[in-house]
């Protein structure tokens, strides 16, 4: 495959006492679906976080177009060409769809061009076949699912070369979850990388070219999706292939079979 | 797509979820007004009415209230404190507050008195170096916030202090430092008021320039395929606003008019409404306001939208203190004292500016204040002295606090919060 966009190195983060994150590799190309997998608090939104420019890594190496790069603020990320969507959304409230799609990127910063952005804020949310009524009211009023498409829609302003999707489809209804797969699969034909985190293995598989598992903190392995099974994904995941997850499916293996 | 004034048109993008409950019409808008209340969504709405009871019930104990030389002289008395409050909605907005904007304006007007008068200044030199103290302890306060994260109400809390002791200082063991009569500054805030054409004149000005830019801004986003307000409505609003304002004048000048100063603070209102509403600033201030973590994710430079609003705070209570001592043709000891502070304080709030920050307007200050200053100056007719009006101020501004937590329990059970 092509040379990375985005290519992350031994990359650490501590919080006091706990160790995030530890050595973790990551590359992305452009044209490129990667999926972040792991059980809760592997590490994954601290990886968005300092993808995102919200934390800076303690150590480790980014290089993005073949420059190295320090990504010190959100500002920063936003100008490399880097889109985020939070896990928490990191939406206003108090501020209506459009201020919220358009915040610190609004259009003509001392007269603001209201009428080009709700225009623009319409295609957006079309793009997505979006379930919002009007534009027009505090995002407050928005139901969860639609409050995650308009943090999608705030990513896909301004023609970022990679997006990164903290868990984009876990409130989501049935025809936006397959919406924002489609989304996932334009995007990776328009040519930007994408990095998607996700729990929901259907999804995974559905749309990701590469997994990359992470383990409390650590790297746990980097498959191609077409030639990995579930299975072997969620046992990196648990660190066992005997783990809580194939004694289930092997318990309900079970008792299918004695019932017929 | 050619001109489509009368052209009848598909429906417009941002009305064509059929959800969309249609607020055409007089009906559709009073219920959608009734909606927003229900949801607590109040606005500015709880201040009119309010200013509606206090006027008519102090109207009723005294008819001389709602005279025409009455209310000339509780307009002009509006301004300084009227400007403070102005500052303390910008800060509000963002979720903080300033306890000193009473010394800081004390602290104005003493310098602005003894650089014109005992150093012999040019008036102007005087009011722009009181002004740019005023900005500078703001930048100070800043700092402080935004370097060591200590909260904002022990840095102004500290910064009543510490002005009120310099302001003493200042004006040295006389306390007291008189303007001369025949300075601009004093004529400006005393005796100058509008020639009755002139006024008349802006109130044309303002209606016409509402109803042109609400033309223009419909057409826009014809063009653009959204929903337009109808012409009928926008001249509606227009004719509405020409009406009042210009009943206003003619009734204000029945006696002197309409004061230089009160069309200043208008002017100070129309620029900061504006910078609010429409530039990116403003928009960084309100996002502050509600989320500051989603502000910072999504770039906005945290810390310069807070040095800007303490700065804008701290400037205007300067300016605020300039005022008030060309008001009183003089700087003392207790200028800028009392009830300033709080009664700026109260002003942004009773006016609907919402103490958790991310909520209110420009106008809550100028709402807020006449509302303050028609009880001061209603309970001064009736010859209750400054007792009755603490007291009467304090309750209502516990009604008006009482309203936004309430209004902010409802936003959060309808999901506005
Ligand atoms: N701001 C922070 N301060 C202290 N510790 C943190 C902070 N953010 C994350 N952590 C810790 O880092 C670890 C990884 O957290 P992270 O949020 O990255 O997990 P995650 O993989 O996104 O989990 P989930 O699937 O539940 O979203 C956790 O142990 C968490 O407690
Ligand atoms: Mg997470």
């Amino acid at each position: 495959m092509a040379d990375p966009v985005l290519s992350l190195r031994g990359i650490s983060k501590n919080f006091g006492a706990v160790a995030a994150l530890t050595e973790v590799d990551l590359d992305v190309s452009a044209g490129e679906v990667v999926a972040v997998v792991g059980d809760n608090g592997a590490g994954k939104s601290t990886l968005v976080k300092i993808l995102s420019g919200v934390h800076t890594a303690d150590t480790g190496t980014i290089t993005f177009e073949s420059q190295p790069v320090q990504i010190g603020s959100p500002a920063a990320a936003r100008h490399l060409g880097i889109a985020t969507v939070f896990q928490d959304l990191a939406l206003c409230e108090n501020l209506n769809v459009i201020d919220n799609l358009f915040l610190g990127q609004e259009l003509r910063a001392l007269r603001l061009d209201d009428v080009a952005m709700e225009v623009r804020s319409w295609e957006l949310l079309r793009q997505l076949s979006a379930k919002i009524p009007t534009v027009r009211i505090p995002v407050a009023s928005l139901s969860g699912g639609q409050r995650q498409t308009v943090a999608i829609a705030r990513s896909l302003l301004g023609d970022p070369k990679i997006i990164v999707l903290d868990e984009p489809t876990a409130a989501l209804g049935v025809a936006q979850t397959a919406e924002v797969l489609n989304l996932i699969e334009r995007l990776r034909e328009n040519g930007h990388g994408v990095i998607m985190i996700s729990h929901n293995m259907a999804d995974v598989r559905a749309v990701a070219d590469t997994v990359v598992v992470l383990r409390l903190g650590r790297n746990n392995g980097v498959f191609a999706t077409g030639d990995v099974s579930s299975e072997d994904i969620i046992a990196a995941i648990t660190g066992a292939h005997d783990n809580v997850v194939t004694q289930r499916a092997g318990r309900r293996g079970a008792t299918e079979k004695g019932q017929s | 797509m050619t001109d489509t004034d009368t052209a009848p048109r598909s429906t417009a993008t941002d009305l064509q979820d059929e959800r969309l409950r249609q607020s055409d019409g007089v009906a559709g808008s009073v219920r959608a007004l009734l909606d927003r209340v229900r949801g607590g969504e109040l606005g500015l709405l709880p201040v009119v009415a309010g200013l509606v009871v206090i006027s008519t019930v102090l109207q009723i104990l005294n008819p001389i209230f709602l005279s025409s030389t009455n209310l000339v002289n509780l307009l002009l008395e509006c301004v300084p404190v009227g400007v403070i409050a102005l500052g303390v909605v910008c800060v509000l907005l963002v979720g903080e507050i300033d306890l000193s904007v009473g010394s800081i304006s004390g602290l104005a007007s003493a310098a602005v008195a003894i650089l014109f008068v005992d150093q012999g200044l040019p008036v102007v030199v005087a009011i722009l170096a009181a002004v740019a103290l005023g900005s500078l302890i703001g930048w100070v306060y800043a700092q402080m916030f935004n370097r060591f994260g200590v909260p904002s109400f022990v840095i102004t809390l500290a910064g009543l202090l510490a002005f009120v002791g310099l302001q003493l200082k200042v004006l040295g063991p006389i306390g007291s430092v008189n303007l001369p009569f025949d300075s601009g500054l004093v004529r400006f805030a005393q005796l100058a008021f509008l020639p009755g054409w002139l006024a008349y004149a802006l109130v044309v000005v303002a209606a016409v320039a509402l109803f042109l830019s609400g033309y223009a801004h419909a057409r826009t986003r014809r063009k653009a395929g959204l929903s337009d307000r109808s012409v009928q409505a926008l001249a509606a609003r227009s004719v509405l606003l020409l009406v009042g304002l210009g009943f206003a004048v003619w009734y204000l000048n029945r006696t002197r008019g309409v004061g230089w100063m009160f069309v200043f603070f208008i002017a100070l209102i129309l620029v900061l409404h504006y910078a609010l509403s429409r530039t990116r600033w403003g928009k960084s201030v309100y996002a502050v306001g509600g989320n500051v973590e989603a502000a910072r994710r999504a770039g906005i430079n945290v810390r310069m939208v807070y040095t800007s609003v303490f700065m804008l705070c701290t400037s205007l209570a300067a300016v605020g203190g300039v005022l008030a001592a060309a008001r009183l043709a003089a700087a003392n000891q207790s200028t800028g004292g009392g009830d300033v502070n709080l009664n700026a304080i109260a002003a942004a709030v009773i006016g609907g500016t919402s103490l958790f920050g991310g909520r209110g307007t420009a106008f809550a200050a100028l709402l807020g204040i006449l509302v303050i200053q028609a009880i001061s100056s209603g309970l001064t007719l009736l010859n209750l002295d400054s007792s009755y009006r603490f007291m009467v101020t304090g309750a209502v501004l516990l009604l008006a606090v009482t309203l936004d937590s309430v209004a902010r329990r409802s936003r959060k059970s309808s999901g506005r919060a």
